[in-house]
């Protein structure tokens, strides 16, 4: 009943965190509100009990995103709007609220049995060597999955690139605080970046049998990067460079030859040889972390607008 | 088919359904970009909530929740980062060409 | 013994959860931005610090003890780095005006 009570709350948080995001008037409180949203949703995540997902959640809705739109809010000026005519609200909230409500239906009437693949996740997890039912998912089962999922987040590492204006091609985003030289910002990065750094690998690690993986761990990584970069302790690299290009598509390409090694030695692609399955799928993820955690912090750096050769 | 038992799972698939609706009325309404982004992103989460509450009802074999949605919910995360982060480039490069464009016509 | 440490626990969470209370009436209540900083900061110190306390003898190994303390130092790191930057911020927009 306690529980019921504590979901109850966690939800009407939700909401109405989700409602003030779309109701404010102020750009900057809607990012703010956002934010709030995605670190609330982390604690529904945890009491679905899916703590895999609330760790992404967490770290990839709540964090990685908060910079990002954070960025948004110092590049964008505010716009102002009128408010729509209040006919128009009605109609439009009318039509949502149904949607809502056929949602609804389906979720207070569902299908019995519930649709489950978790005994048939069971009965093959062993053969991964796993003992995380999510990484046995994500690198067994929908291994292609996640393959195009690494490179969607190359693709869209593209398109960011794509968008850099004429003069800086091949140059590096600028990223430090300008006011970050002096002060506690410097000496946060310097204290915190070695912890953060032990605290994503170890996330990774132990995503082959407990909550975490690669895609939480990278986000660690990547937003240890992020701080240093911000905190003017390092550069962010010129989008030219072989070896960041390399690091990039480490991940992909590893994935790929392992996946079309499967062909000829476990019959399909991105089938593990069954002995070889653990050291396989842990030699994907430490590519695919690194390749990952570059890229996210690429992501969230931007385009690059420092002309090359110009040093700001 | 009969109604469900109210537990966290209905309550949070409730909850879902109506992040749907408000995340659709914003981006309904709103006319500006990052307005229409962040409403995006409340719908998404709402649909990401709604698979955890089938991975929940699909608990068994000793797992509290059905692996199989939850793995796609993790994928779908970074992917909509990923869409998100493209799309803010996108917003701030326009926002860029606007202003130049404006100081143009000034001068 | 196991019901001093229900008693223990459940007396240090419930004064963390009076801090987080008092902290975020006073960020809503507060006049400025360096006063409800004050009161936010302390929900993270001593509010925090307590919880952490409570569920120390409530953890099941040493390991786990140990994360909970690290996930205490590294919000309290954070918290005043945090702190230190709005201040800064807050004060410039000050002068500014």
């Amino acid at each position: 009943m306690l529980g019921l009570a504590l979901d109850l709350l966690i939800a009407a948080l939700v909401i109405g965190v989700a409602l003030w995001t779309v109701r404010t008037r102020d750009d900057f409180a809607a990012i703010v509100g956002f934010v709030a949203y995605g670190l609330l949703l982390t604690l529904a995540w945890a009491r679905l009990a899916a703590y895999d997902v609330a760790l992404t959640e967490a770290a990839i809705g709540g964090g990685v995103t908060g910079v990002i739109l954070l960025r948004a809010s110092i590049r964008l000026k505010p716009v102002a709007t009128a408010r729509k005519p209040i006919g128009a609200r009605i109609l439009v909230g009318l039509l949502c609220a149904a949607i809502s409500a056929a949602l609804a239906a389906v979720v207070l009437l569902p299908m019995t049995p519930a649709p489950s693949l978790a005994i048939e996740v069971r009965t093959h997890l062993a053969s991964t060597g796993l003992g995380n039912p999510i990484a046995g998912v994500l690198m067994a089962y929908r291994a292609l999955d996640t393959f195009l999922e690494t490179v969607v987040v190359l693709l869209a590492l593209f398109g960011v690139w794509s968008l850099t204006p004429d003069a800086a091609w091949g140059g590096r985003p600028a990223m430090a605080v300008p006011a970050a030289a002096f002060g506690p910002l410097p000496l946060f990065g310097r204290l915190l970046i070695p912890v953060g750094i032990v605290i994503g690998v170890y996330i990774v690690w132990v995503g082959a049998d407990a909550p975490g993986g690669k895609f939480q761990g990278a986000t660690i990584l990547a937003a240890m990067w992020i701080l240093a970069m911000m905190a003017g302790l390092t550069q962010a690299p010129s989008i030219g460079r072989w070896r960041l290009r390399l690091l990039l598509a480490a991940g992909p390409i590893v994935f790929l030859a392992i996946g079309l090694a499967g062909i000829p030695l476990a019959g399909a692609f991105l089938a593990y040889p069954e002995a070889l399955a653990k050291p396989l799928i842990l030699l994907i993820e430490v590519a695919l972390t690194l390749s990952i955690a570059a890229t996210l912090g690429l992501l969230v750096a931007g385009p690059p607008d420092v002309t090359p050769g110009v040093e700001p | 088919m009969s109604l469900a038992t109210l537990d966290a799972a209905t309550l949070y698939g409730l909850m879902g359904a109506v992040l749907v609706g408000i995340g659709l009325y914003g981006i309904v309404l709103h006319d500006v970009f990052i307005r229409r982004l962040l409403a995006f992103n409340l719908l998404g989460g709402g649909v990401f909530i709604l698979f955890g509450v089938i991975a929940r009802r699909g608990a068994g074999a000793g797992f509290p929740g059905d692996p199989v949605p939850q793995a796609l919910v993790i994928t779908g995360v970074v992917v909509a980062f990923c869409a998100t982060a493209l799309a803010i480039t996108l917003i701030e490069r326009l926002a860029a060409k606007d202003e130049a464009s404006d100081g143009d016509d000034h001068s | 013994m196991t019901a001093l440490v229900a008693l223990f626990s459940t007396a240090a969470i419930g004064a963390g959860i009076i801090f987080f209370l008092a902290g975020t009436v006073g960020l809503i209540r507060f006049p400025d931005g360096l006063t409800r900083l004050h009161a936010l900061t302390k929900a993270d110190n001593l509010g925090l610090g307590l919880i952490v306390i409570g569920l120390l003898p409530l953890s099941s190994s040493v390991g786990m003890a140990l994360k909970l303390v690290v996930i205490w130092a590294l919000v309290q790191f954070a918290g005043a780095t945090v702190a230190q930057l709005i201040a800064r911020v807050a004060r410039s927009t000050e002068r500014g005006e």
